[in-house]
């Protein structure tokens, strides 16, 4: 009876767009479903930072530098933000850092691609952030309140990511041949799976039909893939490149662009783990968190000393 | 002391003087020192804030959601709590 009555209040408040907070009951499934998501997401916003990293170093000026910089470190930001949420549905951090160094949790699939020239930080920050951003945009508006209220600080940082990227592009595309080359390798190589981001396609998305009716999600993969595509096709004329698909056309009777066919093959590659990449990033993150152990137990250290100095004080 | 034994803070933050502290969210942290130079680095790096409070989670007491009924019942029926309550002739100024 107890049960029966709590399922329908958690009902009626998604019903009444009211959002459920950490101590409210809600159904074990909802809770797990939420842990998968969160978890993940905070899992690429970490993981996402290596490609970056690759080029701090040899960022073309100091300008560009200090963005790419100040861009890795707002993903770090959003890492947190996002372990944070997860932790208020009783996952403890730690768990959550074991899912990830042993394999077992996933993270986009994005980040298992090279980053191989210059060019690529703009193309990343263009079309990797923009569809990470036609994605979270909706989630600001999420059921479960602490998720919606990490996405609204995280949708507010990331536009300058994409700006950031974007106008990288927009350099090398008025630079020399080469530059404009450039440009164009790094958006064919990313364009694919960047729209690949958005996930299967409706009818092959295990998880998508109850995550609209809980209202974790509030539009379908294909809906948010065709938003993204539409924007990018026009945003790519300014630069003077093109999208990598011949296939791609307006389509006067649907109002949007026509596109090929998605090689899903590779994508399920990816996601399994045999990506370019996969063993590599996986390999980089678990070793910077054994390499940073010293500083836990620094920090630790630190804390135990300065208390046991403020008791000494105190007698 | 591995990193799961460090607490969790809650970290408020005021935007600006003349302004309510308001929660921001929660981080780890050994001590508070900590707690608030973590917050300064996740959650004040675009001059969101002009102060921060962290307080350790376990020191935050909650209502009960599931006693809210009750406990908010003594204000349901009290409108005339309310100004609009009071029935006054529109041509009645400055009130």
């Amino acid at each position: 009876m107890q049960i029966i009555n709590e399922e329908k209040i958690f009902a009626d408040k998604i019903d009444e767009e009211i959002k459920i907070e950490p101590k409210d009951w809600m159904p074990d499934q909802y809770r797990k479903t939420l842990i998968r998501q969160i978890s993940q997401h905070a899992h690429s916003e970490i993981v996402g930072m290596l490609p970056e990293a690759n080029w701090i170093t040899r960022a073309p000026t100091l300008r560009r530098k200090a963005t790419l910089i100040a861009k890795v470190q707002d993903e770090a930001g959003h890492g947190l933000y996002l372990y944070s949420a997860a932790e208020t549905l009783n996952i403890s951090r730690d768990e959550m850092l074991k899912q990830l160094h042993s394999g077992k949790a996933k993270y986009s699939s994005i980040f298992n691609y090279p980053t191989l020239t210059w060019a690529d930080m703009g193309a990343i920050g263009w079309l990797v952030d923009g569809a990470a951003i036609m994605n979270q945009v909706p989630l600001c508006r999420c059921s479960y309140g602490p998720y919606a209220r990490a996405m609204i600080r995280i949708c507010k940082e990331e536009s300058f990511h994409q700006r950031q990227g974007f106008e990288i592009l927009l350099t090398l595309s008025k630079g020399s041949k080469a530059q404009k080359q450039m440009a164009q390798d790094a958006i064919n190589r990313w364009w694919w799976p960047s729209i690949m981001m958005f996930g299967p396609n409706d009818d092959a998305s295990p998880h998508s039909k109850q995550s609209m009716e809980w209202k974790i999600k509030r539009f379908s993969n294909d809906e948010l893939r065709q938003k993204f595509i539409d924007v990018c096709a026009e945003q790519v004329k300014i630069l003077g490149l093109v999208l990598p698909d011949e296939k791609l056309k307006w389509n006067e009777e649907t109002k949007h662009y026509d596109f090929g066919e998605i090689n899903w093959e590779e994508f399920r590659n990816v996601v399994n783990g045999n990506g370019p990449c996969n063993k590599e990033r996986l390999e980089a993150r678990v070793k910077a968190h054994e390499d940073g152990a010293w500083v836990r137990d620094a920090a630790a250290a630190y804390s135990e000393k300065r208390k046991s100095r403020e008791q000494k004080a105190v007698a | 002391m591995s990193n799961h034994d460090w607490p969790l803070w809650e970290i408020f933050i005021r935007s600006k003087n003349g302004l309510d502290h308001k929660h921001a969210g929660s981080l780890h942290a050994t001590d508070a020192q900590m707690a608030i130079e973590n917050a300064r680095d996740v959650y004040t790096r675009r001059m969101e804030g002009v102060s921060i409070w962290v307080v350790e989670s376990k020191y935050i007491h909650a209502s009960n959601p599931d006693e809210s009924s009750s406990l908010y019942d003594p204000a349901n029926d009290k409108p005339y709590r309310h100004p609009t309550f009071y029935e006054l002739p529109d041509e009645l100024k400055n009130m």
